[in-house]
């Protein structure tokens, strides 16, 4: 039996799938349609009660909230794929710390705005300019740190890519496709670097050609 | 030497301070005063550049953001002390799911109104009551969930308390104090049964007694 995630078409399940595919782990994916409210139904609350994506079924073992999966996963298969969380503990640390720093530093500004660019006037979204030029602040502000950090740095935790620029991949990609943002990586050198990385993994070229994205 | 923990008045650092003594780890703390701007100076800066709390320095190693240095901490001294991380890979899945939870459902709501009404209102800015009602409402729903997860689990992520219900304590107390929302927490008897038995742990008493919070 192999492992289930739900919602393959959306940017959260992607830091899974990604995760799958560098761990050399089989999978399938199970289609949710986000626009016609199938992540509210009883029986996706079931496996999810906050209604996101994704979760994960492997066997009797459900589990959700992306960064978790990829965490969990890439610990219970350390020995196979590619090493995901440093070869040491302290080397861990740090890849705990730029998971967080992407969490509530980089996925917020750039998700509101994913939101409410791509969203504008649809679905119910409230176009305001305000708003958005507040996010593109703040997301610049945050590539600054990465900025220099990358200056010194090959990836983000260290020498070795890891589960932190992982988790930048799926929203990252509307911020140089969609979005039309492209410029906040290519004017800062070590991030447009960095960007080219880990974005041309195969991996990643992998999950952009199996799993398209629906918006 | 003994690791540094930087700003234990403030609620993220409580994370960390509570995670070293329920492993028993020693460790010192230097003040930082966020109304003095003292998260802002160059030197706070080198340590962590998003200017936020906590850091940590343990010898040459330094680390940030609260819920990677209590992960890194839980690894690192799993011998001793509290388990915190639980007993299997799969059980370590379920604290992840829930720090997850925590920091992407309960925490930012909960921060919003912390920083709006207790932090804004001290520096004299009138609240927005359209704002807190939002606020309410998000984490009325979330601890909706909590309270159905709480009916069939003593603790979040199983039967044993974890850094998952450590992470809630530092924020959590605001709700019950300063910000006078404890009824959120009774009218939900599943969460109340869990919040006293989390806030009554002598590490989250000691915590509280050594660094007493601002407002």
């Amino acid at each position: 039996m192999v492992v289930k995630v739900y919602g393959g078409a959306y940017g959260s399940p992607k830091r899974v799938i990604a995760c799958f595919i560098e761990k050399e782990i089989e999978y399938d994916v199970v289609h949710i349609d986000l626009f016609k409210g199938e992540n509210t139904t009883p029986h996706y609350l079931n496996l999810q009660p906050f209604g996101a994506l994704p979760v994960i079924q492997d066997g009797d073992y459900t589990l959700y909230e992306s960064r978790a999966i990829i965490r969990y996963y890439a610990e219970k298969y350390k020995s196979q794929g590619t090493e995901l969380l440093g070869r040491t503990v302290e080397e861990r640390g740090l890849v705990e710390q730029w998971l967080e720093v992407e969490a509530h530093n980089f996925q917020p500004p750039l998700y509101d705005l994913v939101i409410h660019v791509l969203f504008d006037g649809k679905e119910g979204v409230i176009p305001d300019e305000k708003r958005i030029k507040e996010d593109e602040e703040k997301l610049a502000r945050v590539l600054d740190v990465y900025e220099q950090r990358l200056s010194t740095s090959k990836y983000l935790a260290g020498d070795s890519f890891s589960l932190a620029d992982l988790s930048h991949l799926p929203f990252g990609h509307y911020l140089v496709t969609s979005l039309g943002r492209e410029y906040m990586i290519r004017d800062r050198k070590h991030v447009s670097r960095w960007w080219d990385d880990i974005s041309s993994r195969p991996s990643w070229k992998k999950v952009l050609q199996l799993h398209p994205y629906v918006f």
